[in-house]
């Protein structure tokens, strides 16, 4: 089962990541030498196991916290900026991106 | 060679909560771009997620009120995929596991009664929205602008079995699914700022066939009208193309209204390969038994039931029921007014509701909270007629003046006001009558040769005597009695 | 300038809060003596920011609450940040270039509760980007120095953090552990570190990588220390959905672990010369393999016998699963990672490439320029595992794997010992620029720490000894079973009673 350059291309695809050629290649080698170590993965036996996403689980009941719904006030726009003091481009508060075709 | 359309309907309803699913920020519509959107909303590093307890509640009202399981566990998961609009780019959503499961939702289509049912309903959160007018970015490109303020909004994205076989048959569900939710006042409805959406999946097959036929998806549909348009548009695409020898594309289509057709989006190549897996930030959701009887408890009585309700004990016949329980505060006005009547009296109720109330309010393209006549000022009017005061055609005058506020909306001081009494007297009506025999001899021997017509003449003469007063039933019975 | 700031002068926090109290020095004092010794130090690239007015800010307020008397705990005590804490004021990068002019309008909530608490911060502090990696040699801005030798690296993720105590610059820091990256370095550094158990202390404000493994944990150069820190940094916070309310009954808050470090201790005192009767210590013989150099093994043993001497006893125990808690782990951090790291397009903060014809290459551009090369592999890895006809054979196995390894780790606790011990690196730190050809080879070295990570344990690691060829650091990890914080700290303290690693210095070796 190993890693094609298709598979490479792909994966690079779905991350936003961009490789040239070269860099495909390598990433090619290096997710193969990767592979192959988390391969091992498949020989356990994991019959009647159950996946376990949060570590402590098994120890004590893990549930959902939910929280009250009430709102915060709508925020003035000096609050606005200081959580868009980061923004690469924006125009009147909102967020520019180059133009998505539909 | 004949076709069945196959369609399955997910809606996304937005749910009427405070603040979004996932953030305490405000859901309220029409803020300035960005003003409610804030770590959480914009993804800064370091935010997580929060669940909103409101929106787990209405999703369990949901899935009562729809007869469906509700999961004592169910897990949020991260559905992958990068888009401006979508801050993480990922959106958690619930994939294996969803809170509601099952269900069914019934229906008219023309007389006929349907029930389409569910396969499940989850929560999810929404994007946010693009402005594609022209920006300019920093480098001089032509620009989206992104709005973050629906972003995390609840959503419960309903998804139906593939049961429907036409597109009436989708818009009724559609429509019944709507009122439904608009019933329980966990999602306002408002279709126009996108409250409440639809994306039809579209499929045709020869008649007979076993198999479904490949199918498109018509992405966001927000009025019925449009879904309908939509739906045949694409049944009749499809058909034509397989006749044509072609093959039907999995693909999602968009609706074009001013040209009444669907068109594909732009595809790629395993742009869906979504990669699901638990969101390890948010431990299972577990539903407890006594919350969803608390939530039971609490449940307003459901259209269904009191439709049945309205037939079996007001006596209203099941197209009136229906009409009357299709918006909940409609309903509650009607049930109001005639619990104020004498008891039988229903069906006149619902008449002037569905009739004249109903033509007020759409003329004046208002809701019926917003009526100038409350259903204690309605039911005083009905009263009147009743008793006999006033026809029921004068009342209609009286109502009209009611609407406008003449005499403060009270019908009784209109009728003294506008000296609409109708006149029950019957000495007087017998007087008028005599007039109206003595002065109509050749009329009565029509009317003694057998011409039902001379009859509804003399009425009329007698009718255009009284001014129109006088009470229709008595002069129908009195002159009777004269003639013999 | 000086590079043995004020606060060397004095043992641990408890010393230094006495002096403060009393105003034998102030908060400015200590702040300004320290950011001194910061950029003295500059060669070991251990601070990433500093800002001196800031600091000074902060001391000033400090000082003022002194004076008033209405002082926290903490108040005065020179302690950093590692990078990947969200601060206000100071730039947050994680290390990498694609946050370089990133400026957090929030406070990570430990960042918070430090200050709440009156520490000083002397800035940020330098790492492994995103915290992927155990050499901080993934850090965008330059690799950070090992004090004990300049052309060895300090371990990582949180390898400023470490360095910064070990060289005195501050008293202590912040770090955070997904697979080792608080306990390594501390080992390699000769200080002390601990990992809490996951959930005890909020994840709101730290950048995240493995959700379901980060943990915050403090580094400083003994156990009361630690204490000092891991304390107030603990406890529920709402704005954590993965933040435990209760700890086997007893509620998250701050005050549970030092309640329960002090009933440790205590319970020690009552049979002297064998304090620590009565506890087994795990020693798992799988840690005992091929990898681990002789040297760590000998200093490892010598701790062992000194618990013996402190009245412990050693049992054999079995943890079955170590070599595979590798591929468990590099199956479930890079899926989680490769999820949490899709938020950095270019879009709303971040770096956003200059060159670009439309929007995929704006951000398939940004992100390839923004990341370095071991966050863009983990990043593949985590993609490949979690993708469409891989889901269930890597990531789903790995997570009953995962159960798997929970259980041996169970298994031990409940029929055989209290604490587990053994070492925390196969070897003492490697040198800066060696083995980069070959990334999986470093991952082999997380073998002892990652099993603790997946399971959620806490874990620490103390000083031990000494290389042999090379004379650097060798740490002893000692893990306790869930929510055993404080008696982990309190078995470590009194080792460090009987020991005097904890207070070596690099000077002095």
């Amino acid at each position: 089962m190993a890693i094609t350059e298709k598979d490479v291309a792909r994966i690079a695809r779905l991350a936003r990541i961009e490789l040239s050629p070269d860099e495909s290649t390598r990433a090619q080698n290096e997710l193969n030498g990767i592979l192959s170590l988390i391969q091992q993965l498949q020989a356990v036996d994991t019959t009647g196991i159950e996946p376990m996403a949060h570590p402590l689980s098994a120890h004590q009941d893990i549930a959902l916290r939910l929280r009250p719904d009430t709102a915060s006030p709508t925020r003035t726009l000096q609050e606005r900026q200081a959580l868009m003091a980061n923004t690469p481009a924006e125009d009147n508060g909102l967020f520019l991106v180059p133009t998505v075709i539909e | 060679m004949e076709w069945e359309i196959v369609i399955g309907l997910e809606t996304h309803a937005q749910l009427s909560t405070e603040s979004k699913i996932f953030s305490d920020s405000s859901t309220r519509f029409g803020a300035a771009p960005n003003t409610q959107a804030n770590e959480v909303d914009m993804a800064l590093p370091g935010s997580l997620p929060v669940l909103n307890k409101g929106a787990v509640e209405r999703a369990i009202q949901f899935g009562l009120a729809v007869g469906a399981h509700i999961a004592p566990r169910s897990i949020f998961a991260r559905k992958n995929y990068f888009y401006p609009d979508l801050p993480k780019n990922y959106q958690i959503s619930q994939f294996e596991i969803p809170v509601v499961q099952g269900g069914t939702i019934s229906f008219f289509v023309g007389d006929q009664e349907k029930t389409v049912n569910l396969t499940r309903a989850h929560l999810e959160e929404d994007a946010g929205k693009s402005l594609h007018e022209d920006f300019t970015g920093p480098r001089g490109e032509s620009s989206t602008g992104i709005d973050l303020n629906r972003a995390g909004t609840p959503l419960l994205e309903i998804v139906s079995e593939p049961e429907m076989r036409s597109a009436a048959e989708a818009v009724a569900y559609a429509r019944a699914l709507h009122g439904l939710v608009v019933w329980l006042g966990i999602c306002d409805g408002n279709m126009q700022e996108g409250s409440f959406r639809c994306d039809a999946n579209v499929s045709v097959r020869p008649k007979g066939q076993a198999e479904l036929g490949t199918r498109s998806e018509i992405k966001n549909v927000n009025s019925f009208r449009f879904l309908e348009r939509a739906i045949l548009y694409e049944a009749r695409r499809q058909i034509e193309l397989i006749e044509d020898g072609g093959k039907v594309v999995q693909e999602t289509r968009l609706y074009d209204s001013d040209r009444d057709e669907t068109r594909s989006m732009r595809s790629k190549e395993d742009a869906h390969d979504y990669r699901y897996f638990p969101d390890p930030d948010l431990p299972p959701l577990i539903i407890a038994p006594d919350w969803i009887q608390r939530v039971r408890d609490a449940m307003p009585e459901l259209p269904a039931a009191r439709r049945a309700r309205f037939e079996t004990e007001l006596g209203l016949s099941g197209y009136d029921a229906a009409q009357l329980t299709m918006a909940r505060a409609g309903s509650d006005y009607f049930e109001q007014v005639a619990a104020l009547l004498p008891e039988g009296q229903a069906k006149l109720a619902a008449n002037w509701v569905l009739g004249e109330l109903s033509a007020a309010l759409n003329r004046d393209e208002i809701d019926i909270g917003e009526s100038p006549v409350r259903p204690a000022a309605l039911a005083a009017l009905i009263a009147r007629i009743i008793d006999g005061t006033i026809s029921n055609k004068m009342a209609r005058d009286v109502f009209t003046a009611m609407w406008t506020g003449e005499s403060n909306g009270d019908p009784d001081a209109i009728i003294e006001a506008r000296g609409l009494k109708q006149i029950s007297d019957s000495v007087a009506i017998g007087a008028m009558i005599d007039e109206v025999l003595a002065a109509n001899p050749a009329i009565i021997e029509e009317f003694r040769a057998g011409k039902q017509k001379a009859f509804n003449s003399l009425v009329g003469q007698v009718m255009k005597a009284a001014k129109g007063k006088a009470n229709p039933q008595q002069v129908n019975d009195l002159l009777k009695e004269k003639l013999g | 300038m000086s590079s043995t700031p004020l606060h060397t002068q004095f043992d641990g926090i408890a010393s230094l809060r006495k002096a403060l109290q009393a105003r034998e020095l102030s908060a400015r004092d200590l702040a300004s003596s320290a950011l001194d010794a910061a950029v003295a130090r500059d060669d070991l690239n251990a601070f990433l920011h500093i800002d001196r007015e800031l600091t000074l800010t902060q001391a000033d307020a400090v000082d003022k609450q002194l004076s008033d008397g209405l002082a926290g705990a903490l108040a005065g005590i020179p302690i950093a940040h590692k990078d990947v804490f969200v601060t206000e004021g100071w730039r947050s990068t994680a290390a990498s270039k694609m946050l370089e002019h990133y400026t957090s309008p929030f406070d990570a909530t430990v960042v918070a509760r430090l200050k709440q608490a009156g520490a000083v911060s002397l800035g940020k502090l330098n790492c492994d980007e995103f915290a992927m990696g155990s050499g901080n040699e993934n850090s965008a801005f330059g690799p950070t120095r090992n004090p004990w030798d300049p052309t060895a690296v300090p371990g990582g993720s949180s390898g400023g953090s470490a360095a910064a105590v070990a060289a005195g610059l501050i008293m202590a820091a912040t770090g955070t552990d997904t697979g080792g990256s608080v306990r390594q370095p501390a080992a390699l550094c000769g200080v002390s570190g601990i990992k809490p158990t996951y959930g005890t202390v909020s994840r709101f404000g730290m950048i995240a990588y493995g959700s379901s493994l980060d943990q915050a944990g403090p580094i400083a150069r003994h156990a009361r220390d630690l204490v000092e820190l891991l304390d107030p940094m603990s406890g529920f916070d709402p704005r954590d959905s993965t933040s435990l309310e209760h700890c086997d009954g007893v509620p998250n808050a701050p005050g549970r672990i030092r309640a329960d470090f002090e009933a440790a201790l205590a319970g020690q005192q009552s049979a002297d010369s064998q304090p620590l009767k009565g506890l087994r210590i795990g020693v798992p013989a799988e840690f005992f393999n091929g990898a681990l150099a002789p040297d760590v093994a000998a200093a490892v043993e010598s701790a062992l016998q000194t618990f013996e001497s402190l009245g412990a006893v050693r049992v054999s125990i079995s943890l079955p699963r170590t070599e595979l808690s590798i591929p468990t782990y590099y199956v479930i951090a890079p899926a989680e990672a490769s999820s949490n790291l899709s938020r950095y397009d270019g879009v709303r903060y971040g770096h956003r490439a200059a060159q670009y014809r439309d929007l995929a290459e704006m951000t398939s551009r940004s992100r390839t320029e923004g990341f370095g090369a071991e966050v863009l592999r983990r990043i593949m890895v985590g993609t490949y595992v979690l993708s469409h006809g891989y889901y269930d054979a890597y990531y789903l196995q790995a997570q009953r794997v995962r159960r798997m390894i929970v259980n041996d780790f169970q298994q031990a606790f409940s029929s055989h010992c209290d604490v587990i011990m053994g070492p925390v690196t196969p070897s003492v730190a490697k040198h800066i620029g060696d083995n980069r050809e070959d990334p999986a080879a470093d991952w082999l070295a997380d073998v002892y720490t990652l099993g603790v990570s997946l399971a959620g344990l806490p874990a620490m690691s103390i000083p031990c000894g000494f290389g042999a060829e090379r004379r650097l650091p060798i740490g002893l990890q000692i893990i306790g079973n869930y929510f055993g914080e404080g008696r982990l700290l309190a078995v470590a303290d009194r080792y460090q009673q009987a020991t005097d690693w904890h207070q070596r210095k690099p000077e002095q070796r």
